[in-house]
């Protein structure tokens, strides 16, 4: 079982986390003024890396806030943990 | 013609008056249900000094900003649910008047009061062998280290999703259940609790055991 630390209750089980899927996804700004390729490609289309992968988590059981986590889909090692809206701490701005 | 409903809290189908004891003797845990405990939600940005100030104006409690920690004493407490959102705590049948204090004392500030009472039952547990009892089902780290008198936690205890309130070192937990996982919760205690000796003690009796304690 992992222990994933909530930003505001600290390490707490896997089990009471809830995953939201790759972080850093933006809603186009103009959704109506894209093709359908390009709608597609926001809708559906997501990285699959392995290695470091930025993705969402919420403390569902806790405090049911929601935060980034930056996770090895290799060893699952949670390397950090940031706020929602703001950029990936592992790469420069 | 009109019908009349009794309130009804959601362990009463379990006849736990008629199984409580006057005297406990050596149970290693006593329980009973904390019946129609109010409870408030109230939202709001710790930030607003107007809104902190206006709070602890009608509830005569700080809203803790520290994560999982409760301020307060006796019957009226505030939990820190999240950080912008408390679950103050009332004796029983205030809701209402809790309710209609903290939207006129807000009226104009940014925030939101909710009776969440009906949601769940408390179940109180205390005795040297309660917090064991907790630890079998739940995977938060019990110990007196990490959580002590005037800690709460939103967590999972069995399979049932809770909020724990430690109120003193006997210790005593307050366990905040919903309602419709109350009777599983309830059981799951009962079984978890009778290697230790497990009894059922009535609302007044627990209220009781718990001053005669503090004058020893």
């Amino acid at each position: 079982m992992h222990l994933i630390a909530c930003p505001w209750c600290g390490p707490r089980d896997e089990a009471e986390f809830s995953y939201g899927g790759e972080a850093h996804i933006l809603r186009p700004e103009q959704p109506d003024a894209l093709d359908d390729a390009a709608f597609a490609n926001y809708l559906f289309m997501r990285g699959n890396p392995k290695g470091v992968h930025a993705e969402r988590w919420v403390h569902t059981v806790g405090c049911r806030r929601w935060f980034n986590a930056l996770r090895s889909t290799v060893t699952h090692e949670i390397t950090a943990i940031y706020p929602m809206g703001t950029p990936r701490p592992d790469r420069a701005p | 013609m009109a019908e009349i409903v009794l309130r009804q809290s959601p362990l009463d189908h379990l006849s736990l008056d008629a199984r409580a004891v006057a005297e406990p003797g050596p149970a290693g845990v006593v329980a009973g249900e904390r019946r129609f405990v109010a409870k408030v939600n109230l939202r709001g940005d710790p930030a607003d000094e107007a809104f902190v100030k206006v709070a602890k104006g009608a509830l005569k409690v700080f809203l803790p900003t520290t994560p999982n920690t409760v301020d307060g004493k006796r019957d009226r407490y505030a939990l820190w649910l999240g950080p912008d959102e408390w679950l103050v705590i009332g004796a029983p049948g205030t809701e209402g008047r809790l309710v209609a204090d903290l939207r006129k004392a807000l009226d104009g500030i940014v925030a939101a009061v909710t009776d969440v009472t009906e949601g769940r039952t408390v179940i109180r547990l205390s005795g040297v062998h309660a917090r064991e009892t907790l630890a079998k089902g739940c995977g938060l780290d019990l110990h007196p280290r990490a959580f002590g008198r005037g800690r709460c936690a939103q967590t999972r205890l069995g399979k049932a999703n809770v909020i724990l309130h430690q109120l003193d070192d006997a210790p005593t937990f307050d366990v905040y259940v919903e309602r419709s996982f109350a009777d599983y919760l309830w059981r799951w205690i009962e079984d978890g609790a009778s290697e230790y000796g497990f009894a059922i003690v009535a609302e007044p009796i627990m209220a009781a055991l718990k001053a005669r304690r503090a004058t020893r």
